[in-house]
């Protein structure tokens, strides 16, 4: 299997040699999650506290030598969620303000509360976002895995995940090879009608995933498959490295701190 | 949708996460059972399934990962695709769908930062466990009362289907009541949620008992949630070329033509009468389900703008709540204005609901249906390539 190869695949990862990079990824995946964590405990009037947040991710981004063009195209899955945001100060009760001072939008009124709300899940989520794109540019998926195992998640969960994302292009070919199979035998999917055709395509990509997932496990037993995978590079992290890592989080958890002092 | 970082407050996102991994350490173990042997009909041998877990987990996720890429046309330029929880849960089992939708969100929060990390417990708890419970859990007390027939397994994914989606907008607004951060009120939420998920439900419905019914056409055995009507193990079934000199293939002794194309037409005939049926039963089955859904629903959506209105009359921003609710958004009210009776206005709205609910789907299943005469040629063409699959597989 190459894995190595495999891990060079998904979308955000961006190849280059930085410390952040070097840092073991079950140190990176804590000190995220903590961040991330620390974000979401933190008072929605805080506004300052928010900006910090941003700078300290900018920071790490510019250790971490990733381009900020790079990092705000990635974000740009955040979109969906921003129109929802967007929505909330026209929907949500108490008290209203009107908009005078603004031309043009003089009558319309929104709801103070709304306002935060949408302040609140926009910039948490934004941050979410940044920091869940930053460790995704900076950790291949093999470490990535290996890591969620090293946090003590159940190996077989992380075997799944990685018979997921090792076969997820397969499966994605296999569906890709029907469409072309499809569209060269004239079939153009227009409305609802074309559902039945398409439905009848997922369900042979079903039965070709599961097929497959058995003449894997056939394969594998044949070759001494147990249930477990053994792991080669059992490189436990230094207390430096852990220091490094840390170093994120222990901003975040000062910042967090001043904003419910503050 | 992903439910992103923020959303919920810090209390409520531990707690489901907590909820989550327990939920998840549960089907890690129940997967184990479900993939030792569910599949296996043609495999004697006595699996112990913990190795068999995570391959086959592992390439179903893929599935449910690839799955939800794939466009289905609603109308011009829109398009949806499917959430696939009640499906996983329909084919592969109820513990293994939670692990497998699990997973997929898992990844998709880690490598597209896709639903917020700290809301990744609330994400499996609301499309995860709850879409698979209430899938399979309708699945197989409607199997227990509808005939054991393949067409009652694709109209029971149906409503399987077209119910959990909302149910899981509910468990979504039942989060939203613990521990939303935004200052929207319940009803508002309740309302919005179950009428924009009722919509999607019956779109997932349509697809999913399609999909199952494409699978079940195919290979039975490999429908979990159906798997006792796969009894033995798969027999290879072909219909025999009629040559002038008599059917050679199937019939030993050979005796008489007449005694072989009356065999080669029994095949021939039995899947023709069957398919009207099924279609039939289908057809009943969604109407009966549009009907029951959208009772429900517009039961709760009527009652919930009288506890609206009573907050809105407490606080006395009665007439500012109101002109907001009819700006901004349309579905969110399902009282009318006019109406002094609040009951009355409610239940009227809520038969409207239900006609349109009902138009709706009705509207769905008639433009299905219209589909079936010229499918029914082709269905010989899926057998076709079934018997390719399976070839291939194996």
């Amino acid at each position: 299997m190459s894995t190595r190869h495999a891990g060079h695949a998904h979308k955000l990862y961006l190849h280059t040699h930085s410390p952040v990079h070097a840092l073991p990824a079950h140190c990176k995946l804590a000190a995220v999650f903590a961040f991330v964590l620390l974000v979401v405990a933190t008072p929605r009037e805080a506004v300052w506290a928010f900006g910090l947040y941003a700078l300290l991710l900018a920071a790490v981004a510019a250790a971490a030598r990733v381009p900020y063009g790079h990092l705000l195209k990635r974000m740009l899955i955040e979109v969906p969620f921003v129109g929802f945001a967007v929505l909330m100060p026209f929907v949500a009760e108490g008290p209203y303000t009107e908009l005078g001072g603004v031309p043009g939008l003089s009558g319309v009124s929104l709801s103070v509360s709304g306002l935060w709300s949408a302040w609140n899940i926009l910039a948490k989520g934004t941050l979410g976002v940044a920091a869940s794109v930053l460790l995704a540019s900076t950790t291949e998926l093999r470490e990535l895995l290996l890591g969620l195992q090293k946090l003590r998640l159940p190996p077989l969960l992380v075997q799944i995940a990685s018979f997921m994302v090792r076969y997820g292009d397969v499966i994605a070919d296999e569906m890709r090879r029907m469409r072309v199979a499809r569209l060269s035998r004239g079939f153009r999917a227009t409305g609802v009608r074309q559902w039945g055709v398409l439905a009848k395509s997922a369900g042979a990509l079903f039965i070709r995933s599961y097929e497959r997932g058995e003449r894997v496990h056939l394969a594998m037993v044949s070759r001494g498959y147990t249930g477990t995978m053994p792991v080669l590079d059992e490189a436990a992290a230094t207390r430096a490295q852990w220091g490094g890592a840390a170093a994120l989080p222990l901003a975040a958890l000062a910042v967090c701190l001043l904003g419910w002092a503050l | 949708m992903h439910v992103p970082d923020g959303f919920f407050d810090a209390p409520v996102s531990a707690a489901a996460g907590v909820a989550a991994a327990g939920a998840v350490a549960l089907s890690l173990r129940g997967a184990r059972r479900e993939l030792s042997g569910g599949g296996g009909a043609a495999e004697p041998s006595s699996a112990v399934g913990g190795e068999r877990t995570a391959p086959l987990a592992g390439l179903v996720a893929a599935f449910i990962f690839a799955v939800q890429m794939l466009n289905f046309p609603v109308a011009a330029g829109t398009s949806g695709h499917l959430l696939g929880g009640a499906l996983a849960a329909i084919l592969v089992g109820p513990f293994t769908g939670v692990l497998c939708v699990s997973v997929v969100l898992l990844m998709q929060g880690l490598l597209f930062a896709d639903g917020g990390l700290t809301a990744l417990g609330v994400n499996i708890v609301l499309m995860g466990v709850v879409t698979v419970v209430v899938a399979y859990g309708l699945l197989r007390g409607l199997l227990r009362v509808l005939p054991r027939s393949r067409g009652s397994v694709t109209a029971a994914s149906f409503v399987a289907a077209l119910v959990s989606v909302p149910a899981s907008a509910i468990a979504f607004t039942g989060l939203y009541a613990l521990g939303g951060t935004a200052d929207v009120s319940l009803g508002k939420v309740f309302a919005a949620m179950a009428s924009v998920h009722v919509l999607i439900g019956i779109g997932e419905a349509v697809i999913t008992a399609a999909t199952v019914g494409a699978v079940i056409s195919v290979r039975p055995d490999l429908v979990h949630g159906a798997r006792e009507l796969a009894s033995g193990p798969l027999k290879l079934r072909t219909v025999e070329v009629a040559t002038p000199g008599g059917g050679a293939a199937g019939t030993a002794g050979g005796p008489a033509p007449a005694a072989a194309t009356a065999e080669s037409a029994a095949p021939a005939a039995a899947p023709a009468p069957a398919a009207p049926r099924s279609n039939r039963r289908m057809w009943l089955g969604g109407l009966l389900a549009t009907v029951l859904c959208a009772g429900v629903v517009s039961f709760y959506a009527s009652a919930s703008p009288d506890g609206l209105e009573k907050v809105a009359a407490d606080n006395g921003i009665d007439e500012k709540a109101r002109d907001h609710d009819a700006a901004g958004s349309p579905l969110a009210d399902y009282g009318f204005a006019d109406i002094a009776d609040a009951r009355l206005s409610g239940g009227l709205a809520g038969t409207i609901g239900v006609g349109v609910t009902l138009a709706v789907g009705s509207g769905v299943f008639v433009a299905v249906r219209r589909r079936q005469p010229e499918d029914a040629p082709s269905g010989a063409d899926t057998g076709g390539t079934t018997a390719g699959t399976a070839r291939t597989g194996t």
